[in-house]
């Protein structure tokens, strides 16, 4: 059994509250933090752990703590991005429901570490049990000294505030969700300037995910050295997953990075394998944006080794042949599923979200939506397929902000690994309606590369 | 002042005021190099970034930090760094890039140029002809909208509209109050006003002027004439609210319109009120000037095209007269 962090204690009853957060040892974080260490010491105590960003980006978050600007006079704010809304990811919404102070004393050490006196939790606007639960634990909290004037006595000040978003996936986007912060249109914000230097209200601002900052507390506790000795490379620490789809167990689970896929998917402890005893098709490994992969790919890389839940080892072998960490949102589909119906379906969300700023993916996104239905419905034709891989191109890497390059990845990776399924819906257009592709070849292990010597 | 920073683009090296963005110092060298703006207006704070059609490619960071830059970049909100090198016309990958946005911004425009009164002075019909394919590959049905009479003098024709906010930046920045924005998201976004209150400002007409396409129009002039059968002719009035120099088109001895005199890459350079624009129709009302040099390549100007040279880099090197090969025969044409 792999050791636990951020969720060791939540079968315990009550965890929700105070009391008995702090029985388990909550808020000795806040203590060790605020009344031995310096705000630079917290810094480098993060940087040391080697944390990398738990919002889909994986960019460590010690570097983006230090990067921020410190201007003398003017404040400085610490945001958390609670706006969780990619599909098939859900793990924040999880940590806040039954284990909220651990949110609540990761804030309080962050906003510390970074100077900030007053912080925000932009929570999207669906998930409003989580808010009432966050304000309630925020008021414990503050009546224990905690949060408000003078916290412990050391002098230093916080206000915490939960906002509740309109529940639009773009202002998971950070500048995004500062505008709407702010109180305007959630529109992405141009880069540069970035947050570090102009965010919230144009003063310094740092935006964390829910996990990360909630990681922080841990890292303080058992220090940086201790952290990064869990998993694997410059893939430390532990990870909530959000395991979904066809699976015995799906939920969160907190794995230690490192684990093998296999494991992850068929062993008892984690998912227990794929539903109704089927055969395991295709995966997306986190959350909607990231490339799907078929099923010899998720679990073995290119080269026959074993694939790894790890920021490297998920990503080896780049768009060719791997895919991404991203939030966590691992989604697996068993052989009677889709991939077509699957693609049509998140280029559906995409062109639903998409803010409208810029061209490509305002107009992109909605004319990939469009052939992707045609292709699902029977009435697609083969030069359709080329058509979604250059349009898709065209919206990658032209965007003001990466909901572009999330909307383009799906759909060329899977044209890139499912193409034949593709090719079957538009040679039998009314048995494509009826029955599925199936598995076909996309579980049987993938023909190992010659070995070639240089010389 | 600070000290200036050299910029290279397309192999044409320029020093500049730091700070300025790589489309401002493609202005300072002029001709073919300068990326096409759809959404940047030089007056309007705030604008650009959302089009994309100026999208470069920076082949060298700066003296500094050599490394390129991984995307191909909006020249209109990126500012240059000291030994900068950028490419623009002489990337395959950046006309590839633009040609695409081009082919995007097409797919949802209703290309009834025909009968629009933008035709002629269309800033995504010039670049329709210079980048854009011969025919589309969107078969589905295009978004449309009602037309809507914002104010008596304006109308706006949203399926044409490319949403580059321009417009929205003009009533937020050149008039006293906001009446008009972005609502919904998405492919469904349109420019409004609340309710279809009227925009009913000394300055609001100048969103018509603003507007890269024929999305917002003058009522006043609507359905008269095709703009390449009329002379424009600068002139200039003692107005209380405004500069009062204009540009005036005449058919014969009528003014059929009255616009803000605009430079060679379509923006004004001043703003207009709406008495000079809507109701100074009479050539007894203007102290005319000249007639105003058009040096763009419109058909308005068909009478005067400038010549235009290749830039030496591209003489030299085939790889890029082969991806300049549109540029090239259309000066050899001239």
């Amino acid at each position: 059994m792999a050791r636990k962090l951020l969720l060791e204690h939540i079968n315990v009853p009550g965890i929700n509250t105070l009391d008995v957060y702090r029985q388990k040892g909550g808020y000795r974080a806040v203590e060790k933090a605020l009344k031995t260490l310096t705000p630079d010491e917290v810094v480098e105590e993060v940087k040391k752990s080697g944390l990398r960003g738990r919002g889909g980006a994986g960019f460590p978050t010690g570097m983006k703590w230090s990067f921020l600007a410190k201007p003398e006079g003017v404040a400085r704010y610490l945001v958390c991005n609670a706006d969780e809304s990619e599909p098939g990811t859900f793990k924040d919404r999880y940590l806040m429901t039954y284990i909220p102070h651990a949110l609540i004393e990761g804030m309080i050490v962050a906003s510390y570490a970074l100077g900030a006196k007053t912080s925000f939790i932009y929570v999207r606007g669906e998930m409003m049990p989580q808010i009432r639960i966050l304000e309630r634990a925020i008021a414990e909290a503050k009546a224990a000294g905690f949060l408000g004037k003078n916290i412990l006595g050391t002098g230093y000040d916080l206000e915490l505030f939960v906002q509740p978003g309109g529940g639009a996936y773009i202002c998971g986007e950070e500048t995004a969700l500062l505008e709407s912060l702010e109180g305007k249109r959630g529109n992405p914000r141009i880069k540069p300037p970035f947050p570090a230097i102009a965010g919230l209200y144009g003063c310094p601002t740092v935006v964390n995910n829910v996990e990360s900052i909630a990681a922080v507390v841990p890292i303080i506790n058992d220090g940086g050295d201790e952290y990064m000795k869990i998993g694997i490379g410059r893939s430390t620490g532990t990870k909530l997953i959000s395991a979904s789809g066809n699976l015995v167990k799906p939920g969160v689970y907190e794995i230690e990075l490192g684990l093998p896929v296999e494991e992850f998917i068929y062993s008892d402890e984690y998912c227990g394998g794929i539903a109704n005893g089927k055969r395991l098709k295709a995966t997306v490994a986190g959350g909607s944006s990231v490339p799907v992969l078929p099923a010899n790919l998720t679990l073995k890389l290119a080269n026959g080794e074993p694939r790894l839940m790890s920021y490297e080892s998920l990503s080896e072998g780049g768009f060719a042949t791997g895919t991404m960490m991203g939030s966590g949102g691992f989604i697996a589909f068993d052989e009677d599923q889709c991939i077509v119906r699957n693609t049509w379906n998140f280029a559906r969300f995409y062109h639903h979200e998409s803010c409208g700023q810029c061209s490509p993916c305002r107009e992109g996104t909605g004319w990939m939506e469009k052939v992707l239905h045609r292709l699902e419905h029977g009435h697609g034709k083969m030069s359709d397929i080329d058509l979604l891989v250059d349009v898709s191109r065209k919206i990658e890497g032209n965007t003001i902000c990466p909901l572009g390059d999330a909307a383009a990845w799906p759909v060329a990776s899977a044209i890139r690994h499912f193409r034949d399924e593709f090719e079957w819906h538009v040679k039998e257009p009314i048995k494509s309606q009826e029955t599925n592709y199936g598995i076909a070849k996309y579980a049987e292990p993938i023909a190992k590369p010659e070995v070639t010597t240089e010389n | 002042m600070s000290e200036k920073v050299k910029v290279t683009i397309d192999g044409i090296t320029v020093e500049v005021e730091p700070g300025t963005t790589i489309l401002n110092a493609a202005r300072q060298i002029g001709g073919d190099i300068v990326p096409p703006a759809m959404c940047y207006y030089s007056k309007l704070q705030g604008s650009g970034g959302k089009c994309r059609t100026c999208i470069v490619k920076v082949s060298k960071g700066s003296e500094k930090d050599p490394r390129p830059m991984p995307k191909l970049v909006a020249s209109c909100r990126t500012t240059v760094m000291d030994g900068m090198e950028v490419m623009n016309i002489t990337s395959p990958e950046v006309l590839e890039a633009r040609a695409g946005v081009v082919e995007i911004l097409l797919i949802n425009h209703p290309l009834d140029c025909p009968v629009c009164d933008q035709a002629g002075e269309c800033d995504l019909q010039n670049l329709g002809y210079e980048h854009g394919l011969q025919k589309t590959r969107y078969e589905f049905e295009r978004r449309t909208f009602e037309r809507i009479d914002i104010g008596d003098k304006i109308q706006l024709h949203m399926n044409r509209c490319i949403l580059c906010y321009r417009c929205v930046f003009t009533a937020d920045q050149i008039t006293n109050k906001r009446v008009h924005g972005i609502l919904n998201r998405g492919d469904h976004s349109e420019i409004s006003t609340y309710i279809q209150t009227a925009v009913d400002n000394d300055f609001s007409g100048n969103v018509i002027d603003v507007c890269p396409v024929g999305a917002l129009t003058d009522k006043t002039f609507r359905f008269k004439n095709r703009v390449w059968f009329t002379k424009p002719i600068d002139a200039h009035r003692n107005c209380p609210t405004c500069s009062g120099k204009v540009t005036l088109w005449y058919k014969g001895e009528d003014v059929l319109r009255v616009t803000a005199r605009k430079d060679i890459y379509g923006e004004v350079e001043e703003f207009i009120c709406n008495t000079c624009r809507f109701e100074q129709k009479k050539t007894a009302d203007w102290v005319l000037e000249h007639p105003t040099h058009i040096s763009d390549a419109s058909v308005i100007s068909s009478n005067h095209y400038e010549t235009m040279i290749p830039l030496p880099v591209i003489q030299e090197n085939l790889a890029l007269q082969e991806a300049n090969k549109v540029e090239l025969e259309k000066t050899a044409k001239f």
